[in-house]
């Protein structure tokens, strides 16, 4: 797991300049034929053809080696070998560049003269890869579809299939087989038939794989967009009671597809007079399939019933009642009970024997037992024996709740219970989906009180899943507050290391109920009319706990100041400042503390976003690098911008953002101020080694702009690069100055040439933006530049370098955010050293939340220093990330450290990392070419861009003592 | 018509002393084999004399099939096999032939040491039966003979509870003894696949009854015991050693695991912890999340779960403690009861039914005050929670099972006649199936309609191929020609040459002639023609010739004229054709009797 770090990965790879020799390779074709034509026996055969399928062939040889295969084919007698020829066949028109309609024929005859079944199977599906291939030829489209049907009839399952394939790949999504084929298909017996008749007679195959392949085929029909007939609407349903699970499961997927075709279409209910709408119809009969025989089919039952919105709420509501009988008198179900006791207002006076004593006496003759229609298949799905079905039916009720606010209502008490599931993927995945809907619901006492029990649970995703949930809550009465808090206290007492989570869920909870909080205020703060009561100690986690839910109430409740005592006031003043992420401002009366500041209100965000934009245009101003007064401004504006970011947390990033590139603005204009530049080389040579250092910063400030901060425009990442261009110039040309030899100054400039060519390919639609820009005279200049000595070359950069102006720098329309890491995990508190024996591992947990990173389990590493300069680069598991909200992930994981013996405990730094290489910038993506699989000539394309990789700290160091001591003997 | 017939000795609307005999294609087949709980005479056992009156059942008996290791399922087993008198195979899971034995001893032990009865089953007896037992594996399909075979399919309820398949050649019956839909916290529910027996022999326990979600009632009872236990007060649940006690070990330890809870769980000892021991090496038959996880560690390794001492009782501090009796009518449970009943802190959670009488059932109904043996008095202040942990299937999982399987008949056992009325009026209406439920002793038969097997020759097949269409549609009867031969208990269907080839028979003609009257005023030979030229210009598509001998072919069939003896004006047709061509010639007599058609020349 560790990898050392490379300290010079940064500085770009010396890439030799992209010229390749094309080697005349003996054709592919002739020393397949010499190999087949040695082939004694069958076996020598399909050993040679085994041997040649594991080298590719590159494009202009694939003819020719298909000439020969089929030559071969027709001689061959044994299956096995006619078999592998025929994949070959497939697997080589699928390379890039050739185009198979010539092997079409050839094919299609070898299929009309070939006796086995295996082989036809393998011939159809090469035909299925050709067709393919050729998408816009309906001509070989239609023969080949002309040869499925009339293969469908083999007596082999694995013919029919492939010839079923074949047809819900290449049916005619636009015309139906009628005018076009006449002339042919009558011929054929099929000429008023669709695609969809033809495939949907093998509904009732008597092969269950071939039943299979029908549904799949019209799946993929429908897939490619062609309108699926309702008419098979009952032969699809019949296939929903098949003996066979796969046939089963791609039914429902089918009956599926239609219901979303067709939902309002009317469907006759069997045995009564009565009509339903298909989709109601649909949803009935997949939720009959919740308690299938097969899980597999359950599961994805489940999972179908979550995406059918648009099914009626009668019907919805069904599946989650099962009408409760004992004895034959009709029983309620706890959740009904608990609603009623709840209501009474004697809730938790425990259950009696016989409180579920059955009511009244139901007629025998009105149970319905085998339920029609979606009754319960919730209550069953929830209760399942397999986890994945029980996720898949919280999945879906997440998904249905979503859209409907009583069903999520109704729903509620279902999730609640699942908090309660053996398997904690299922208490989880529970309770991120009541945060999901929990807009919708009003949490009653005693579904909360369900709830807040499991905040006792050791595993900590648990806990935060729920804090998270307590976060999005609504409750009705203040008892609920009361009985929240004292369960968040005791969590917070049980797992310390709760602290911020708990504080934040308090925070919302205030800020969300101002009005249930007020009349608890006296008491959370024992506060008495007449006595003075002992200060609290400020630095209790409860009592700090207890006033963030106060404080957050009062911000929106103006009379709740009042009530404060004086030491309240002081410990607000403290809080505010020690925790002002948790603490909001208040408009404090009397007492001069009016801090009310107008930087919170919505007001304020706008005018510190038009005081960017002006700061923005200030900076424009400047004409030139050289410009007098201009380094100053900068400097001003860049203290203003950081500034901003510090008090407006909505524009941090953007503020942050501007402030960094003009950064590199700043130093690239105090680079070319040196004097240097007008004197002779040997003298400046310390100047140098300044300018030098300013162009590796740039660089590296360069990337950090383009890969820590999101929701960046391409014209943003065309700015970027172009400041990155220009400090690759300025290398350039202290590379001129410094070095003697000619050899590697050919080489810099060629590379930079090459940097200018793929800046002009990325970003050709921004180029007339950056009219009169650096990169805008380069270009201009580019026939001389690529024909021009070096020296020369680099005068004209030095100039040009100097002259251009500075490029104004445009916001997105979305919101930048910077990537950001906070270590929780150690807190680097600690003096007691960890010890281990030196030279074998000790595991040191992290805890870090990372916010606005893409894709962190790819891009996050943690990385250790030693005390004696080591490093140590670790990657994290990619399921060490977790995600508890939206642009939020939580790496917990556990690095592991070794060293060599210390004579006494010493610290080590622990910090987070986001590693980034220039190619996988989203822009490049169109030149990056896809791997190809069959053919070595990449090189036709041109080379994409020196992929730079490196990485960058974005995180606080922490430190953590460590001591390893030296083994005993 | 074969019949399948079935017979309760015991369980027949009945529960308890489950025990059936059944006869399926001429073999006998005991399903069960169990004891009463309510009974101490006679009644107590099946009555085996119904199977013979005197002398062993061995003969009579192909099979004994045992569903699971409850006593009213396998209570009366040694009896039977060594008592009786039973040598034939019986037939279990690895997990009943295990934990069976346990329960057997400590039923004879109670019976035999503490009521002192005589003439009762010896341990030596329990251990010959146990030698007689042939275990199964789930999925497994046993032949008990040539033409016998049983397949075990899991049932939940208890480890090692199995539904049994029965089948001989098409005939099938499925046994489900006592089986669960809903899984639970240790075990899976029941499954069968698509077998359609000819009946389905089903438990009927909870016919009238649509449980509650088990969720709630799980999130009740830790609910219930946490708080107790943080009010420092001590919780008493008094279960029977096997079955429920394991789950609710199971629900409780996870749930002190994950709470983090620290209060000692105790479980009084005695046979549990042998049991337990099955518990653990049968992984397999538990459910989902007991057998992913066993490898990290085992969930019957209890961790927080202790072995109980009567001196714990008085310990300070929460503590959650099970006992056994379940009923509290006698034993530890009792004891621990007595001690703790008097403070309000402490809690009693029945986790099942109780029989009247007992003190369970009295606490359950209210009664606050208990008279104790020797006139003391009990002050019950403790609190008193009923939680009801079933696991049978309800009336919906019944319906889902048949649903499963797809039985043509049902059976309803072991439940009450009146709940089993409502349910037998349910199948038959939901399924349109027929559903009997007879009483002990009674006999139910059911005919089937097996489907007998016969071997076709190859060579018949391809003619018969080669005659029609490309495919042969399998959902569709054809007919064919062919001659069904009868040889030593096999059929078999070969073409009509070969089966006098095989039999050495000669062959023989049969022909059909017929004489057709015909009013024609030319001679013989020109008639001759004009009947020819007829069915020439109606008969197209068939060879027919005018052979010179005066005759006239249509395929194999001859046709002759000659005039009549009185009127030479009326023509004697003469048509002559063989068994073979029966339709064309009837066909051609029926023609020709209407006479020929005017225009002919």
């Amino acid at each position: 797991q560790m990898v050392h770090v490379n300290k010079a990965v940064r500085i770009p790879h010396e890439e030799a300049p992209a010229k390749k020799l094309r080697l005349s390779k003996p054709s592919k074709s002739a020393a397949l034929h010499i190999d087949l034509c040695k082939a004694t026996n069958s076996t020598d055969a399909l050993q040679y053809l085994l041997q040649f399928a594991r080298k590719p062939v590159e494009t202009e040889s694939v003819e020719g080696v298909v000439r020969i295969l089929l030559e071969h084919y027709y001689k061959e007698t044994d299956n096995s070998v006619r078999l592998k020829i025929a994949s070959l066949l497939g697997l080589l028109s699928k390379t890039q560049g050739f185009s198979p309609d010539c092997i079409v024929d050839d094919a299609i005859s070898a299929l009309n003269n070939e006796k086995s079944h295996q082989v036809l199977a393998q011939l159809l599906d090469t035909l299925l890869v050709i067709g393919t291939q050729l998408p816009e030829s309906p001509a070989v489209r239609q023969r080949l579809i002309e040869v499925a049907c009339k293969h469908l009839s083999d007596m082999y399952f694995g013919v029919r299939n492939k010839c079923l394939q074949l047809l819900g790949c290449l049916g005619m999504v636009d015309s139906p087989l009628t005018k076009d084929s006449e002339g042919l298909g009558t011929s054929l017996g099929l000429s008023v038939r669709d695609v969809q008749s033809i495939i949907s007679d093998y509904f009732g195959d008597q092969d269950p794989r071939v039943r299979t392949a029908a549904l799949k085929a019209m799946l993929q029909l429908h897939e490619r967009g062609m309108k699926i007939h309702e008419i098979i609407y009952e032969q699809a349903c019949r296939l929903l009671t098949d003996d066979y699970e796969q046939v089963r499961s791609a039914a429902v997927q089918m009956v599926w597809v239609l219901s979303q075709l067709y939902p309002e279409s009317i469907v006759p209910i069997p045995s009564s007079n009565e009509e339903i709408r298909l989709v109601d119809d649909v949803f009935g009969k997949i939720s009959h399939m919740v308690s299938d025989g097969s899980w597999m089919v359950r599961v994805q039952a489940a999972k179908t019933l979550g995406s059918m919105l648009q099914v009626s709420p009668h019907f919805l509501e069904q599946t989650l009642d099962k009408k409760l009988m004992s004895d034959l008198r009709r029983k309620r179900t706890a959740h009904e009970r608990a609603k009623d006791l709840f209501a009474s207002g004697e809730f938790s006076s425990g259950r009696k024997w016989a409180d579920d004593a059955p009511k009244e006496k139901l007629d025998s003759n009105t149970v319905n037992l085998i339920a029609s229609g979606a009754c319960g298949a919730f209550v069953h799905g929830l209760e399942d024996e397999m986890f994945e079905v029980r996720i898949a039916a919280v999945e879906a009720l997440c998904k249905l709740a979503r859209s409907s606010a009583s069903f999520a209502e109704k729903c509620l008490d279902f999730l609640v219970d699942m908090f309660n599931d053996e398997i904690e993927e299922v208490r989880l995945e529970s309770i991120h989906v009541l945060r999901e809907i929990s807009t919708h619901i009003t949490l009653r006492e005693d579904q909360l009180d369900t709830v807040l029990a499991v905040l006792e649970d050791s595993s900590r995703d648990i806990r935060e899943a729920l804090h998270e949930l307590i976060c999005y809550t609504n409750v009705s009465t203040k008892e609920c507050i009361q009985l929240a808090l004292l369960e968040l206290l005791k969590n917070l007492n049980k797992y310390p290391t709760d602290r911020n989570s708990v504080w934040k869920c308090l925070k919302f909870l205030g800020s969300r109920h101002p009005t249930l909080v007020l009349p608890l205020v006296p008491e959370l703060l024992s506060t008495h009319p007449y006595f003075d009561t002992p200060e609290p100690d400020m630095d209790d986690p409860a009592y700090i706990a207890v006033l963030v839910l106060v404080f957050n109430a009062a911000k929106s409740c103006p009379t709740m100041p009042a009530l404060f005592s004086d030491h309240t006031f002081r410990h607000y003043a403290y809080l505010r400042d020690s925790l002002s992420h948790l603490v909001p401002p208040l408009r404090l009366p009397g007492s001069g503390l009016d801090v009310v500041d107008s930087r919170c209100g919505s007001g304020s965000v706008e005018s510190a976003q038009l005081f960017l934009q002006q700061s923005l245009i200030r900076v424009s101003t400047i004409q030139n690098l050289e410009a007098p007064g201009a380094q100053d401004l900068l400097d001003f504006t860049i203290r203003d911008l950081r500034r901003l970011g510090e008090l407006q947390t909505e524009l941090a990033g953007a503020a942050d953002f501007c402030a960094t590139y003009l950064r590199c603005q700043l130093l690239l204009m105090k680079a070319l101020q040196e004097k240097l530049w007008n004197m002779a080389v040997p003298l400046c040579l310390k100047q140098n080694v300044t300018a030098t250092a300013a162009a590796q910063q740039i660089l590296e400030e360069t990337y950090k702009l383009e890969f820590l901060y999101s929701g960046l425009d391409s014209r943003q990442v065309a700015t970027i690069h172009h400041v990155r261009l220009q400090a690759k110039a300025l290398q350039l040309i202290l590379t001129a100055r410094t070095r003697q030899g000619l050899d590697p100054l050919i080489s810099s400039c060629e590379k930079f040439l090459q940097d200018i060519e793929s800046f002009q390919r990325l970003f050709l639609t921004e180029l007339p933006h950056l009219q009169d820009s650096f990169v805008d005279k380069l270009l201009e200049l580019m026939p001389r530049l690529s024909s021009c000595k070096p020296v020369e070359l680099v005068k004209i950069l030095q100039t040009t370098l100097r002259q251009s102006g500075l490029l104004q720098l445009r916001l997105p329309e979305q919101v930048i955010h910077r990537a950001t890491a906070t270590i929780i995990e150690p807190t680097g508190e600690s003096d007691n050293p960890l010890r281990f024996t030196s030279g074998l591992v000790v595991a040191l947990d992290i805890d870090a939340t990372l916010e606005h990173v893409q894709d962190p389990q790819n891009t996050v590493k943690v990385q250790v220093l030693y005390p004696d300069g080591q490093s140590h680069v670790i990657h994290p598991k990619p399921a060490d990330f977790r995600k508890p909200g939206p642009d939020r992930h939580r790496l917990i994981t556990q690095v592991y450290l070794s060293h060599t013996a210390w004579t006494e405990p010493s610290q080590i730094e622990v910090r987070l990392l986001l590693a980034y290489s220039s190619s996988s910038t989203s822009l490049s993506s169109s030149s990056s070419s896809s791997k190809l699989g069959w053919s070595d000539s990449i090189d036709s394309l041109p080379p994409p861009e020196a992929a730079v990789e490196g990485t960058i700290p974005f995180s606080k160091s922490v430190k953590v003592f460590i001591m390893p001591k030296p083994a005993r003997r | 018509m074969p019949e399948i017939k079935v017979t309760p000795l015991g369980a027949g609307q009945d529960v308890g002393r489950s025990c059936i005999l059944v006869s399926i294609g001429g073999k006998n087949i005991m399903l069960d084999c169990g004891m009463h709980m309510g009974f101490n005479d006679d009644r107590r056992f099946p009555d085996f004399s119904y199977i013979t009156q005197n002398g062993r059942l061995t003969e009579f008996l192909d099979c004994v099939i045992i569903s699971h290791f409850h006593l009213d399922h396998c209570g009366a087993l040694p009896f039977m096999s060594e008592m009786v008198g039973y040598d034939g195979p019986i037939y279990m899971t690895h997990p009943t032939k295990a934990i069976c034995p346990i329960l057997l001893e400590d039923f004879r032990k109670i019976t035999v040491d503490k009521k002192g009865e005589t003439n009762f089953f010896t341990s030596q007896m329990i251990k010959d039966c146990m030698k007689k037992v042939v275990p199964l594996n789930l999925h497994q399909t046993v032949q008990v003979d040539d033409e016998l075979e049983i397949k075990a399919y899991y049932a939940g309820h208890v480890l090692g509870a199995a539904m049994v398949h029965i089948k001989v050649g098409s005939e099938s019956v499925v046994y489900t003894g006592d089986y669960n839909m809903t899984p639970d916290r240790h075990l899976g529910a029941a499954w069968i696949d698509k077998c359609r027996p000819d009946m389905l022999i089903s438990e009927s326990t909870y016919a009238t009854t649509i449980r509650d979600s088990k969720r709630c009632r799980e999130r009740d009872f830790l609910k219930k015991v946490h708080e107790s236990i943080e009010r420092g007060g001590k919780v008493l649940i008094p279960v029977f050693a096997l079955g429920r006690a394991q789950e609710l070990c199971i629900l409780l330890e996870t749930f002190w695991e994950r709470m983090n809870l620290k209060a000692p769980i105790y479980f009084s000892t005695g046979l549990t912890e042998k049991a337990n021991h099955y518990y653990k090496l049968f992984i397999t038959w538990t459910n989902q999340k007991i057998r992913k996880t066993f490898v990290q560690r085992n969930m019957f390794e209890f961790k927080h779960i202790k072995p109980f001492d009567r001196s714990y009782a008085d310990n300070p501090g929460p503590m959650v403690v099970f006992a056994t009796p379940g009923m509290l009518h006698a034993g530890q449970s009792l004891q621990i009861f007595k001690k703790w009943a008097g403070n309000e802190k402490n809690m009693v959670i029945m986790p099942g039914y109780c029989v009247q009488g007992t003190i369970g059932h009295k606490i359950l109904n209210g009664q606050r005050k208990l008279e104790m043996e020797g006139r003391a008095t009990l002050d019950v202040k403790l609190q008193v929670e009923y939680m009801s942990f079933s696991a049978h299937a309800d009336a919906k999982g019944i319906m889902q099972l048949i649903r499963m399987a797809e039985p043509r008949n049902m059976l309803l056992v072991h439940g009450e006649a009146a709940k089993m009325e409502f349910l037998k009026g349910k199948i038959e209406q939901e399924f349109s199936i027929d559903c009997y439920m007879p009483a002990n002793g009674e006999t139910t038969t059911v005919t089937t309609n097996p489907s007998v097997p016969v071997d076709i020759s190859l060579n018949l097949l391809k003619r018969e191929m080669a005659l029609g269409g490309p495919l042969p549609d399998p959902k569709k009867p054809r007919a064919m020609h062919g001659t069904l031969i009868m040889k030593e208990n096999s059929l078999k269907l070969v073409s009509s040459e070969q089966a006098l080839k095989e039999l050495g028979l000669n062959e023989h003609q049969l022909r059909f002639t017929c004489r057709v009257q015909l009013q024609d005023p030319h001679s013989d030979n020109d008639t001759l023609h004009r009947i020819y030229t007829h069915l020439k210009s109606v008969l197209k598509g068939y060879t027919i010739q005018h052979l010179p001998d005066g005759t006239v072919m249509v395929e194999s069939i001859v046709i002759k004229v000659s005039s009549s003896a009185e009127d030479a004006n009326t023509k004697v047709l003469l048509l002559s054709w063989s068994y073979q061509d029966e339709d064309l010639g009837s066909f051609l007599s029926t023609l020709l009797k209407k006479g020929l058609p005017s225009g002919l020349c």
